[in-house]
């Protein structure tokens, strides 16, 4: 799950273009600055590597692991140095 | 490690109460009695040495020496250690001092205090590396670009040197600006008598810190705990967070490059720190003042040889008077108008083509005669010289 | 085991109020270096109060401005020397030094090299997007050959400065270059920088699509990005395929920037240096009593 500011996105798209695994899209909402922020897909394999977090260069988007959904992986929200 | 000032050391390095020193080493020792604990330089002759006294001298009080890769890094470094809680100082001379003057307006901008020791050459460029001349004066008071408003001493003998350096620190922590201590190579490099002050008789002031709730605290506003244009000094590592820049700012410290209001409040502010305390910024020595008909006003090594001449016409009927200024900016235009009232001529003896002589004048206002007497090329002037302004052969 | 938080409590604990979304431009890649930095800040947990950042005049040294700690603006090229005065006058002090590559490695190239030479103990984080992009995208000396920029509109004929190589030259403790597109190796080598003793360089390869790509025809943000990433190689490969590859790898490596760790050592720092010789020259001070000092004699 991704909480966006939507204030603070300046709609430079790298977001979407470097998630490893093509989870964002562009959003149909406009923001303040005319610019469409990004939101996850509704088919999505975010597996939390949070790489949209570190990259965002206005720190606009924050992952937040979701309890509920069942999976075999280990939700964990990893680390910046790596490992978790 | 962080200085703290011990009088006892201080005295032990300085050594005997009275001594036989230069005028470079003076201002060295001005500034260990004030509590410097930082000085910056590059070698550059006439001010190198003071560099080598604060390198003698520093270590053994536990205070820092560096000597840095040119003047622009000196200025650079005195004013960052100044926001890091220390009492800075660096020296210099003509070539070296407009390398320096970014930064000059930078430490008034920011209002950081410093002390810059000029000790003036004749110029301009590098023209005579080794001989003393007063060609600085207009420098360091309209120098750097902008609107600000300087501080500067001229010392006339190698106590004043000394006594002058304490001053300067004073007047930089009260006033949070950079002062200027315009010494001159005759004056660096003259060897004179002086007398230590004692520790009890040393009036030293020290910049006042904040202290109030972090929350609330203005930085560059005037003071919040007591009346005065200057504000409390948020020093680095105390937990204010404050943002110092060089750019236009308002109050809170950050750019408001856009703002003519915030521009025009924060110049008139730094400016009128200064000159609203102009009573208290006029330091003169008067002589012979009362029955004068013709006068000298003159500042520095140039009063030495107007002293002489005054008292040399004096014996032969001449009534002459001398005003010396001991700080020369900002300005006693009110000293200089009232005198000007009372006396038929005012001569301007100096070591330039005539600097200080133009303040004059305009404070002056016509009221009386004012005549430059410009003496360049190195050399003092003669006191024999000086008696035809006066009229006398 | 490190508490790890999410961007939005790194704002919270670290950015002033108000002050964000920054003035850099879209796809900027200040931001992000900001960003790793804040995040080597907060695995070391150091004392904010304690942390003092230095810039001088830039886009990158715009960032002490947003973050909630003391912070020095100097003027052009000096924030070094600035920051030498404010480690000497409280060596207790961590300083951090945001800086460009025209600041540094231009108009600042001497402050930089004695900074260097002596060892001083401070963190410079030099970020490069090959030209003076806040003034409009005049020419910086770490331009590549060829590149497109105001002052320089029928193509750069400058060879570049490399300046991790004059730092490793000059004996620095610490030099780095990293990209900004990949978060992990740059976070970890600003942590390692930061706990350093003595003079560590990061630079940074930043891209800037207003100023630098868009003169240089390289497309928009994805595409800048992506030459970036396309026209870096590790030094370590780099080394390998320069000492031992054919001329064909050569030849295709020949214009890349190498990135990575380019040097680690330890050298004592010039405070320390310093501190040893105060500390040498007070014990001598105070085993001389005052009565056998020379007198001095005034002939009259």
């Amino acid at each position: 799950m991704i909480i966006v500011n939507e204030d603070w996105c300046k709609g430079c798209g790298i977001c979407i273009e470097r998630c490893p695994v093509n989870a964002l899209e562009e959003s149909d909402k406009l923001n303040r600055r005319g610019v469409r922020p990004p939101q996850l897909k509704k088919e999505n394999e975010c597996n939390y590597c949070r790489l949209c977090e570190l990259i965002c260069p206005d720190l606009a988007i924050t992952v937040v692991p979701e309890e509920k959904k069942k999976t075999d992986k280990k939700n964990l929200l990893r680390s910046p140095m790596g490992g978790i | 490690m962080r200085y703290v000032r011990d009088p006892k050391i201080i005295r032990q390095v300085l050594g005997n109460k009275v001594q036989f020193i230069l005028g470079d080493m003076a201002c060295v020792y001005g500034g260990i009695l004030a509590g410097c604990s930082f000085f910056a330089g590059y070698p550059i002759t006439p001010a190198s040495e003071v560099a080598e006294g604060a390198a003698r001298l520093f270590p053994r009080i536990g205070a820092t020496y560096i000597q840095m890769e040119d003047e622009l890094g000196s200025i650079a470094s005195v004013i960052g250690a100044s926001w890091g809680g220390a009492k800075s100082m660096t020296a210099t001379s003509g070539p070296g001092f407009s390398l320096m003057m970014e930064n000059y307006g930078y430490a008034a901008m920011t209002e950081t205090p410093c002390v810059i020791v000029n000790v003036q050459r004749t110029g301009p460029s590098t023209g005579q590396p080794t001989l003393g001349a007063q060609g600085d004066m207009m420098q360091c008071r309209w120098g750097t670009h902008g609107d600000f408003q300087a501080i500067a001493l001229a010392p006339s003998t190698v106590q004043e040197c000394m006594d002058f350096t304490i001053e300067a620190f004073n007047l930089a922590e009260k006033y949070r600006n950079p002062v200027c201590v315009m010494t001159d190579g005759e004056m660096g490099h003259l060897r004179e008598r002086i007398i230590i002050p004692d520790e009890k008789d040393l009036k030293l002031t020290n910049r006042v810190s904040a202290t109030i709730d972090k929350k609330k605290f203005i930085p560059f506003s005037g003071s919040q705990t007591r009346k005065s244009k200057v504000p409390d000094f948020p020093t680095f590592g105390t937990g204010y967070h404050t943002y110092v820049t060089g750019l236009t700012h308002n109050e809170k410290g950050f750019p408001a490059t856009d703002k003519q209001k915030d521009h025009e409040k924060l110049v008139k502010r730094i400016t009128e720190k200064i000159t609203d305390d102009i009573d208290k910024l006029t330091v003169i020595e008067k002589m012979n003042l009362d029955d004068a008909d013709i006068v000298f006003i003159t500042y520095g090594a140039s009063a030495r040889p107007a002293e002489t001449a005054m008292e040399m016409a004096r014996a032969k009927g001449k009534k002459v008077g001398l005003l010396r200024l001991k700080i020369v900016w900002p300005f006693p235009e009110k000293i200089v108008n009232n005198l000007a009232k009372q006396v038929d001529k005012i001569i301007v003896p100096e070591m330039n083509l005539g600097q200080i002589y133009h303040p004059i004048k305009e404070a002056a206002c016509g009221l009386c005669e004012v005549v430059c007497a410009p003496k360049t090329g190195g050399e003092m002037h003669l006191p024999q010289e000086l008696l035809p302004y006066l009229g006398v052969k | 085991m490190v508490e790890i938080k999410t961007a939005d409590e790194l704002n919270k604990k670290y950015l002033r109020d108000g002050m964000w979304p920054t003035i850099f431009c879209n796809g900027c890649g200040h931001g992000v270096v900001l960003e790793y930095t804040l995040w080597a800040l907060e695995e070391l947990g150091w004392d904010m109060d304690k942390v003092v950042f230095a810039s001088g005049i830039g886009c990158s040294s715009r960032l002490p401005g947003y973050i909630n700690a003391d912070g020095l603006h100097t003027t052009h090229g000096r924030a070094i020397a600035f920051a030498t005065g404010i480690k000497a006058a409280n060596p207790e002090l961590n300083v951090i030094i945001f800086t460009g590559d025209g600041d540094c490695a231009g108009i600042g190239g001497n402050h930089f090299i004695h900074a260097a030479r002596r060892n001083i103990d401070m963190t410079v984080i030099m970020i490069n997007n090959f030209i003076y992009g806040m003034t409009g995208g005049q020419l910086a000396p770490t331009a590549p050959l060829g590149s497109i920029a105001t002052t320089a509109p029928y193509g750069n004929i400058e060879p570049p400065f490399d300046i991790c190589n004059l730092a490793k030259a000059l004996g620095a403790n610490y030099v780095a270059r990293w990209n900004v597109s990949h978060p992990y190796q740059p976070i970890k080598s600003i942590k390692d920088a930061l706990q350093k003793k003595g003079f560590s360089l990061v630079e940074f390869l930043a891209p800037c699509p207003t100023a630098y790509g868009r003169r240089n025809k390289l497309g928009d943000i994805k595409k800048l990005w992506k030459w970036y990433d396309d026209n870096t190689i590790l030094i370590e490969d780099y080394e390998r395929i320069m000492n031992y590859g054919s001329e064909k790898e050569k030849e295709e490596i020949k214009n890349m920037f190498p990135i990575g760790v380019f040097q680690d050592i330890d050298k004592p720092g010039f405070f320390e240096a310093y501190k040893n010789l105060v500390n040498k020259v007070m014990k001598k001070d105070s085993k001389t009593p005052m009565e056998t000092k020379p007198k001095v004699v005034v002939r009259k």
